[in-house]
This record gives C-alpha cells, structure tokens and sequence, in this order.
C-alpha cells in the first residue's frame, strides 16, 4: 500500500496561476549550474532555426515598442505647442512673442518659447498630430504582432522539446535494468519524468523569452531616457538600484520564511495525512488528543512562518513603489522645472516618467526569472542523471533467433549475488525437461522470485550458465527470451484500459474469439459479460467491482492469450475470497497443462506432484529434490510441511 | 458557501478587516490624487513658468507617496496576518470535525478526500482571501475612483471609457473562456500521462516478461503528444493575450492624445489634464484586468469552500454519552444480542440478528466470503459505527453506556491494511503503551515474530518507520502493528485479517505465542485462510450477513455446509477429514 502525500509536487502548467512563486517549491539548487544549462540548451538543438527566429522577433519589438511613449512625447508637444499658440495674438511672430514676454519679465517662458515651434495665433497642428500618432499606431502594432509570434513560436519550441525530453526518459526507462528500478523510489522516478520536465518546461517558457526581453527592455529604455535628457536618465539611475538593492535584500529574508513556509505545509500535511489516513488507531489507541495537540503545533508554526512571509514579500512591493513614485516626483519637478525654462518639451517630460516607469518593471523580473531558471536547470540535471544512469548491456548483435523453445531448461553451476557481500545462490544446478513442474517453496521473504529474476534475465548471473532448448540464455536477445514466457504474479498488475485490451495486451489487432477463448480457459468469461460493457469495460485503479480475484483471472487469461512455452505462477492468493480462489486455482492448473512450469507454490497438491520441488530461505537456495526424497531427508522441508499441512491432517 | 465560510471564521478578525478595508480606501484615493496634483503642476506650474507652485506641488506628491507606502505597508501587515490567521483556524476546526468522525463518515469522505479538503482546499480558500484583501477589494475601488476623477478630469474624453474599457473585458473574457476549459483539459492529461507511467513503472516486470516495451511505449508517446498538444493551444492562446492587452493600453494612449487634443483646441481643457487622463485611463484598465483575472479564482475557491462546509457541516453518527458508565470489571467480555446494521437508506442490512458471545481467554473466528460483513461486525466493538437495532455489551454493559475513552483502553486493534506512523519503530510500538520498557517492546516484537528482521537493521528499536510503514513489506508491517497491540495488553483483541501477508509458517508461530502470551484476552479474528482457523475455540461463518454456522472446526466440518465448502476450496478433501 503506497501512500499519496498532497505535499509532493503537483504539476504545474506552464505559467499556472499568479501566485506560482510564492506558494511553490523553493528553487533547488543544481551541482553544476553551468554544465547542466549547457546540456539543457543543447535539447534545443534541432529547433535552433525558430529560436534564433524568436530572439530576432523579441528584439525587433522591444525596440520598435520601445520608441513609443518618446513619439506620443511628439504628439503632446504639439498639442502643449498649439495649445500656447492660441493664447497669442494672431499674426505675430514667434520673435516678437519672445521679446513681449522678455518686456514683460517673464524670462523663463520667453525661453521656453524660443526652443519650440510655436506659430502665435495658430491652433494645434491636427496634420502633424495626425501622422504622429499613425506612427505610434503602426509601431505599437507591429510590436505586439511580433510578441505574440515570439510567443506563439516559442510555445512550440518548448512543448516539442518537452516532448522530446519525455521521449527520451521513457525509452530510457525501457533500457534501464530491473536492478535501477528496485533501489530507486517510484515516486522519485515518476517526478524525474513528469514534475522535472514540467518544471523545465516552464522555465524554457518564461525564462528564455522573458530574460532577454527584460535585457533588452532595460537596454533600449535606458538608451530613451539618455537621448531624451542625459541629466534626468541620471537621476533615475541613481534611484533604479537603489529600488533593486531594498527589494533583493527584503526578497532574500522573505525567500527563508517562504522556504520554512513551504517546510510547515509538508510537515502539517504530513501529520493530516498520517491521522487521517490511521484514523481507527489513533482512536483505539487513545491518541486522539494528542493527534490535535501536534496538530495545533504544527499549524501555528505554518502560520507564524506564512504570515512572515506573506508580510516580508507584501512590503517589497510599497517600497519600491514609493521609489518609483520619488522618481516619479523627481522627473515630474525636475522635468516640468526645465519645461518651464525651455531646457525641455512637455512630451519629452511626458515620455521620460513612461520610460522610467518601464525601466523598473524588468529590473525587479530579472531577479525571479533567474529564480525560474535555476530551478529549471536543477530538474534538468536531475532528468539528466536519468538519462545518464547504467544501462543494461545490449543484446547480441548476432544472436541466436527461437521461434518456440520446447521448454527445456538447464541451470549449470549458476551463482548469484544481489549484493556482492551476501552469497545467495551458489553453484545452482538444475535441469527441467519439457512439461514438468518446479515448485518453489520458503517462508515469506526467502527470495523466491530470485530464480525467476534469473531464468527472465531481469537480472545477470555472476557465474555458470543457463541455457534454454540448450542455448544459453544470454545469446539470445532478451525480447526472444521473454517472450517464451508467461507470468502470472501475485502482484496483479493492469494497466487502465478496457477488459479486452488487458486481456490482448498489446497483441496487435486480437480477434475477438481469441480473447474470449483466453477468458473462458480463465474463468473470467462469465464475469466480463456480466459487467454493463462486457468486455469493453474499463479497467481503473479505484474499480470497486473487480475483486483481487477477479483481477488474478484477467491476468490469468492474459497468459493464455500469449500462450507461452514455459510458465512463471504465483500461487500466493492473499486476499482472494474462497469462491474466486477456487476458481484461480482451476484456471491455474489447466494453464499448465503440457508447459514447463515454475511455481511459487503454496498449495499442497502443486507442492507434492511438482517434479522437482526448490526449497529457499532467506533469499538462499537451501534444498532441492521431490516430494519423497525431502521428506525423508527430515530437514528444512519436513519441518515446513509439518508447521503448514499437520495441523489440518490430524 | 465562500461568504458563510468567511463571515464566520472572519469574525474574530473584523476589526482588522475594517482596517484594511478603511486603508484600501486611503490608498486608492492618494492613488488618485497623484495623477491629478501632476495636471495642477503642469497647468499651473509649467505652462505659466511659476517655479516655486512646481516645487510646492512636487513637496505634496512626495508627501503623498510616503502615505500611500505607509497605508500599504500596515495593508500588508494587516491582511497577511488575517488571512494566514484564517487559514490557520480554518485547518483547525477541519482537522478537529474529522477527528470527531466514525468510520462511517471517514469512510463516506474517504480519507485522502479528506486530506485536500483540509490542506489544499483550505489553501485555495485562503489564498483568495488575501488576494481578496489586498488586491480584490482595491481593483473596484481604484476603477470606480480613477472613473470618477477622469469624469472630473474631462466628462466628454470620459466616453472614451466607455469604449474601451467594454473591448477589455470582452477580450480577456473571451481569452480566458477559452482557456479555462482547455487547463481543465490539460490537468486530466497531465494527471493521465502520469497515470500511464505510473503503471509502466509499477509493472515493468509484466512488461519486460510479456515483451511488451514496445507497445507501452507507443501508450506513452501517444499520451505524451496528446497532452503536448493541449498544452500548446493553452500557451499559444495564452501568448495572444499579453501583446493584446498591450495593444489595447497603447492605442488607448494614442486616442487619448487625439481627442484630448481637439478638446485642448477648442480650450474646453486645460493641456495638463491630458496627462492626468492618460494616467487615469491606465488605472482604469488595470483594475478592469485584475477584476477579471481575480475573479477567475473565485469559482476555484467557491468549489473548495463547498468540500470544506461538507465536513465541518457533517455530524458524526456515533456520539459518545455524557453520562458514562463504567463496568465493574475490565476483562473484555463480548455480548452480541440480536445486532443489525444497516446504512441509512439501504434496502437490505449489512448485517442481521447476530448474536454470540465471546469470552476471555477465547480465540473467536470469522469466516466468510468478501462481502459477508466480517469487516463490518469487528467495526461495531470499538463504535467505529454504531448498530442500527440489537445491543453489544462489553462487560456486561452496553457500549453506549461506556466512554469511548472506556471501550478503547480495552482494544488493540490490528487493522487489515497494516498501517505504521511515521518515527521509529520504537515509537509505533509505544502507541500501545507510551511507558513500555525498551524490553516490553522486544517482547512484543518476539511474539508477533517480528524480532529477527528488526534486529538485522543496525539502528533496532530506533529504525526509521517511513509514513505508512512504507519502507517495510507487507508482511514485517502486519507483525509491527501486531506486536504494537500487544504492547498495549489489552483485554481485547481485534484483528483483522491480519496475517493475510504472512507465510503459514510464520502464521502458525505467530499465532501459536499469541496464544501463550493473550492466554486471558478475548481474541476476534478474521481470516481467509482456513489453516489460520482451524484452532479457534469458536468459529462464526458469515454469509452475506448472517450466521450461518457457529462452533469448532469439527463441529461445522459436520453440520455447516458454507463452512465445508470454504475449508474445501483449500485443502484437498483427505487433507481435510
């Protein structure tokens, strides 16, 4: 029973949800940044003609966008220009306007007046602002059109290489040996493959496009402001790091209480599922109270914790806000101080607060899409240490092709180690003629499925041989060898999917006859065409109507649709009710009718009739003989034979 | 649902609400206030050369800045506290209702259904309440004020409003109506791609052994490409959306200058409203965009709100008494008289007119087939659910007369899905008992044969136990959580199908120290497996919820035909006699 902690990872869709940073994961780091970025770029070799592609696009639009508040700076002084035109007699001119305001003292708009192109008496020029603001229409245009192809191309490069990437990890795990399977956690595995790619995925979303926008916004409005007014530009690149500087030092220590947050939620969710989940004990055994005292710890440290976080980060946004708005203030005194005494046109004040309004907007992103990035290059590596694990070694490049092996099989000498310190099978010999029965016997955790892990090449032998039809098993390739087997475990293993896909399994284009055949040699026949669907009904993980049973049934039939040379059962039938048993044990008997068998045996009759019997504890091979010959040897065997059928003999 | 749940838990905090309520106001309007100072020191300022009203002006911007940071800062502080304190009370009464459930309602909700209900489910709630509170209630006041000065502003540019601020709405509405659906879509593939690899890790013996890697992989590149095309059409209608807004903003901007131009003309406006109006048109679109994408949220934490009412809402069927009564002796003596259950509304009764005895120093068994109710009458001794007619009395009293409390400290329960804690060994084992001796616990762990495989791990009693015990098999986790009862010494057993796992010879061993050690307990037991039974001093067989035989295995070898064919099902027929 595995269970599902709420705490892991959900996968996330690309820019999912506004809060993504605050409420997600802290970025991890990586070992090597550098390499694994490197590697990580390299995926995105085959679409290196788009992605240059898109950069041309990002920057194209930045800079054209970026003129824009500078030309609307045009139209305003146009208007601000025809505006004080008409507050002047008609038919003098500018030179005359200057020196009556010189004569009147009013120096400071006689200078301003010089640096303009007021015409005295006339209105606003409507044909210049016209062709003006065109201008501005056609350039925010054609920058929002490249934006959204940027966009649209990108999230192609991204999802195919996201693709790719689970592409390759899924025929990975098709070459990895069963060795890497059984030490890695499954829940580690599955994350590499789905929550690390999705979290690489997002980073190649937003971090590509966005970091060299945020580059390129700062650049060409910083390039604006200089042109506009090298003085005010100053200011506000005095103010602009400042603003950096305070947000960066606050999002630091909101970064630690986001982090001991996110550690809260994992160990509350923890303990909610853990007295959940064991409900019925906590009860009995009188742990109630102290369940809700954890609780209440618990939950008032994620509270403490969340709330300084949400505080920390909620300021960052006021302070710099209130050093946007001092600029804001600075540019609109500063700028209006030199409107009023000709050093400057009220567009250009107009434009300037736009661009300096702009230039911080970037500055502050830069900081978490680095956040993105790093945490993106650190699943990269962790998918990478995947793709880079062992593999199992190839087949034979000539090997020795087997259409139906007769079901022979030798084991000569054979030894075996999991872990090279622990013997476990030594020099192993056995040899199994066409249709006979070899029963495995041993108390729970002997190791019984070793042999099997073996004679399947799931694992490789460390000395001797094995041969099948007398070719050693190893120069075949595995695919043929496999497929002169069928397997029926305990663990009863089905993919979500139909009855009759389960039963096909893969089989291409299974007539129907076949597969009711398979079912009906299995006992299940009468099951399936009394579901709703038949034999079309689906088949999920929390289908209530199929019992433990019924389930072995279906795997049952699915060996007799392959219809094997040689068979692997397991008899173990925990939880399997009386009457469904019986039939499990039919199904069983007739599947092995003329095939050479393996069973890991606990019923007396297989045990008894079986032709060679293998007895195991504690992962070793221990005895080996018939029926008769260990009884009377009244070793291992006896004693289990005893403990196991006496008591129901007297 | 939303609105109750947050009058009620809210409550103790609204003074804090209003503040921030009040604060948001103060805000938004020094917000306001901005752009039109800006207008006055154009017009006034730099369109007559009057430097010092500049300075002045510049002097109450400043000013307004520092109090629009100051109100922001207690914003902040305020709703980061209520809403995180919400939450946190929130987590609390779920977590408390739950603990208060029976087995009938844990059931009913299911317990990882449960488990979101109080973490994620909350967390939604929560989350809307602090975007609620700091940028939710700010977006109407804002677009309603910033309408209200550029109207003050100039009442014919105004209309502009009216154009632009209705293609806004329709444009992120029409975006988002399309793309809300399409996530829903792409979390069902996600979920499915890792359902798929899910199963393909989980059986990669069945299909490296029927050769079918071939054909998985095929299932997971036509998954895979089957959500990469969702999740394409989501970012590609999500990359419209930006550069559209965008668009939108600035042709505003460029309207804006164009109209305002030919009102500045005529002289029906002064040139620095122009850019007091530009500002407030941005701010009108802002909060017309946060609006709208705020909004989107709601649905999400109404749906969460729901689950969340669903438990707090639901009362638990069993209730302990006030007015306990406490038996004379503790010995665990069970009387069942005449007991039904039924779950409300069903037609027929899981169990019916049960009754028998079982006494102390006695092995009672069970025996039937899935669906019989054996699970359900072993429920009924602790209260897990309560009978629906008929009595049980432990110890000569009905356990609804008892204490929960009273009933409990009697039971040690080994459940059919074994289940440890998280934390050592040491400390599962002492659930039973939380003053057991270090060698009360070896003790245990002999007779419940889990001695020899705690002792191979080098750090013992203090081994790491995984949550749920999954870093155990299924068999050392049964022997745990036996061995956890039998650190408790109670006067009852219950075991429930518990040494499923188990081989028969550890079976026979583990059950053969049981009965040595529990000479004086009263032992319930359900299994399926026949030779686990055959010892029992009394063996129930349940048939789709009634007795259909009691007595020993001699006895209804002779008379009980059920029983007969269950034990035939198993051994061979000279094997049985």
């Amino acid at each position: 029973m595995s269970t599902q902690t709420p705490a892991t990872r959900k996968p996330a869709g690309p820019g999912v949800g506004p809060m993504h940073g605050m409420f997600g994961p802290p970025p991890s780091k990586s070992k090597d940044f550098r390499g694994s970025l490197k590697r990580l770029l390299k995926e995105l070799g085959p679409e290196r003609k788009i992605m240059s592609l898109v950069f041309g696009l990002i920057t194209i639009s930045v800079v054209i966008g970026s003129f824009g508040p500078k030309i609307l700076g045009r139209a305003t002084n146009y208007v601000f220009y025809g505006f004080l035109g008409r507050q002047m007699p008609a038919g003098l001119t500018k030179a005359q306007a200057i020196a009556g305001l010189r004569a009147k003292g009013e120096s400071r708009l006689a200078d301003m007046l010089q640096k303009s192109s007021v015409i005295p008496g006339k209105g606003i020029d409507f044909h210049a602002v016209y062709h003006v603001l065109t201008l501005a229409i056609a350039l925010y245009a054609v920058s929002s059109l490249f934006m959204w192809l940027q966009g649209y191309l990108l999230a192609g490069i991204t999802q195919r290489t996201v693709f790719r990437l689970r592409r390759l990890a899924e025929e990975k795990l098709g070459r990895l040996p069963l060795s890497y399977f059984d030490t890695q956690s499954r829940g580690d595995l599955l994350s590499r493959v789905t929550n690390d790619i999705d979290n690489i995925s997002n980073s190649l979303q937003q971090g590509l496009s966005q970091i060299l926008n945020s580059l390129l916004t700062i650049i060409s409005v910083l390039a604006m402001m200089v042109w506009i007014s090298p003085e005010l530009a100053l200011v506000s690149l005095i103010a602009i790091p400042l603003s950096m500087f305070v947000s960066i030092k606050i999002a630091k220590r909101s970064q630690r209480q986001f982090i001991a947050q996110w550690d809260w939620t994992g160990k509350l969710n923890g303990h909610v599922e853990e007295m959940h989940t064991g409900h019925a004990l906590v009860k009995v055994f009188g742990r109630r109270e102290q369940a809700i005292g954890d609780f209440s710890i618990l939950n008032e440290k994620l509270y403490e914790s969340s709330f300084k976080a949400q505080f920390m980060s909620g300021i960052i946004q006021p302070t710099t806000a209130l050093i946007s708005n001092l600029i804001y203030v600075a540019i609109a005194v500063l700028g209006g101080y030199r409107v009023a005494t000709g050093g400057m046109s009220l567009g250009d004040v107009q434009a300037f607060i736009q661009y300096s309004r702009q230039f911080g907007m970037p500055l502050s992103q830069i900081a978490g899409l680095m956040n993105i990035v790093q945490s993106g290059v650190a699943s990269a590596e962790r998918l990478f240490e995947l793709l880079d694990a062992k593999e199992e070694d190839p087949d034979p490049s000539d090997a020795t092709k087997i259409d139906r092996a007769e079901g022979e099989v030798c084991f000569d000498n054979v030894s075996f180690r999991y872990i090279p310190e622990q013997p476990l099978i030594e020099n192993f010999s056995l040899s199994v003629k066409p249709g006979e029965t070899v029963a495995i016997v041993g108390p729970t955790g002997a190791g019984k499925t070793t042999l099997v892990n073996l004679i399947m090449r799931f694992y490789e032998i460390d000395s001797g041989s094995i041969t099948l039809d007398g070719v050693d098993i190893r120069a075949l390739s595995r695919d043929d060898l496999r497929r002169q087997f069928g397997m029926v475990l305990q663990d009863t293993w089905l993919f979500t999917g139909s009855m009759r896909e389960n039963i096909a399994f893969g089989s291409l284009d299974p007539s129907h006859e076949m597969v009711v055949s398979a079912a009906k040699a299995a006992n299940i026949d009468h099951f399936l065409r009394s579901l709703p669907d038949g034999y079309d009904s689906m088949l999920t993980d929390d289908n209530a109507t199929v019992s433990n049973g019924e389930r072995q049934l279906i795997t049952i039939a699915r060996a007799f649709m392959a219809d094997p040379a040689i068979l692997i059962l397991d008899e173990a039938t925990s939880s399997v009710d009386t009457r469904t048993e019986v039939l499990v044990q039919q199904a069983m008997a007739k599947l092995r009718a003329g095939r050479t068998s393996f069973v890991i045996a606990h019923r007396l009759s297989t045990i008894r009739d079986a032709d060679t019997i293998l007895v195991m504890d504690k992962g070793r091979l221990i005895e080996q003989g018939d029926h008769a010959e260990l009884m009377a040897k009244q070793g291992f065997y006896y004693d289990l034979y005893a403990s196991q059928f006496a008591e129901a003999l007297d | 649902m939303l609105i109750s749940l947050l009058r009620t838990y809210l409550r103790p905090y609204r003074k804090s609400v209003a503040v921030v309520l009040f604060l948001l106001l103060i805000q938004a309007i020094a917000n306001l206030y901005l752009p039109n100072l800006n207008a006055d020191l154009i017009n006034n300022g730099v369109v007559k050369g009057d430097v010092s009203y500049i300075w002045k002006v510049g002097a109450v911007m400043l000013a307004a800045s520092v109090l629009i940071m100051g109100a922001s800062i207690i914003l902040a502080y305020l709703s980061a506290k209520v809403a995180m304190a919400f939450g946190r009370d929130l987590r609390g009464g779920v977590f408390s209702a739950v603990e208060t459930f029976s087995a009938r309602e844990l059931n009913q909700f299911g317990a990882p259904s449960l488990i979101t209900r109080n973490t994620n489910d909350v967390q939604q709630v929560q989350m809307v309440l602090f975007m609620g509170l700091t940028m939710m209630v700010a977006a109407p006041i804002t677009g309603i004020g910033a309408s209200f000065m550029a109207v003050r502003t100039n009442a014919k540019l105004s209309a502009l409003i009216l154009v632009v601020v209705p293609i806004m709405a329709i444009l992120i509405w029409t975006l988002l109506r399309r793309i809300v659906p399409l996530f829903r879509v792409m979390q069902v593939k996600i979920d499915r791609l890792n359902l798929v690899l899910r199963e393909q890790i989980g059986g990669i013996r069945v299909i490296r052994a029927f050769v079918k890697t071939d054909f998985e992989e095929a299932r997971f590149a036509s998954t895979s490409s089957d959500l990469m095309n969702t999740t394409l059409s989501v970012t590609r209608t999500f990359a419209i959306m930006f550069p559209s807004l965008m668009l939108l903003m600035n042709l505003s901007s460029v309207a804006v200058i164009w109209f305002g131009a030919k009102l500045v003309d005529s002289g029906s406006m002064p040139i620095g409203n122009l850019t007091a109006f530009l500002a407030y048109i941005m701010q009108i679109l802002f909060s017309v965009m946060m609006a709208v994408m705020m909004s989107l949220m709601i649905p999400r934490a109404a749906a969460s709100a729901e689950r969340i009412q669903e438990v707090l809402q639901t009362k638990s069927s069993v209730v302990d008494t006030t007015d306990p009564k406490v038996p004379a002796e503790r010995r665990g003596l069970i009387e069942f008289s005449d007991v039904e259950f039924r779950y409300p509304g069903a037609e027929a009764p899981v169990l019916s007119g049960i009754s028998f005895t079982a006494k102390p120093g006695q092995l009672t068994a069970i025996v039937g087939s899935t669906g019989s109710g054996k699970s359900t009458l072993l429920n009924l001794i602790p209260r897990f659910i309560d009978v629906s007619s008929g009595s049980i009395k432990l110890d000569g009293l009905d356990i609804r007369e008892q204490s929960l409390d009273g009933i409990w400290s009697e039971i040690g329960l080994v459940p059919q899905r074994s289940f440890l804690f998280g934390g050592t060994v040491a400390e599962n084992l002492r659930y039973g008992d939380a003053m057991a001796s270090d060698e009360q616990l070896w003790d245990a762990l002999e007779i419940a044969q889990a001695a020899d495989f705690i002792k191979e791990i080098p750090e013992g009693l203090a081994a790491r136990v995984a949550q749920g015990g999954t870093n155990f098999s299924g068999g050392q986790r049964q022997r745990l959580s036996i061995a956890r009862a039998i650190v408790k010494r109670p006067q009852i057993y219950i075991l429930d199908d518990s040494f499923s796992a188990l081989d028969y010879t550890t079976d026979a061993k583990l059950r053969t120290s049981l009965e040595q050690s529990a000479a004086n307990a009263t032992v319930l037991l359900v299994a399926q497996r026949v030779s686990t039974i055959l010892n029992a001093d009394q063996i129930i067989v349940l048939d789709e919820g009634k007795i259909v035989g009691i007595g020993n295995h001699h006895e209804l070898m002779d008379n009980c035909a059920t029983y007969r064919e269950i034990v035939l099902s198993q051994l061979s027929p000279e094997e049985a006699a």
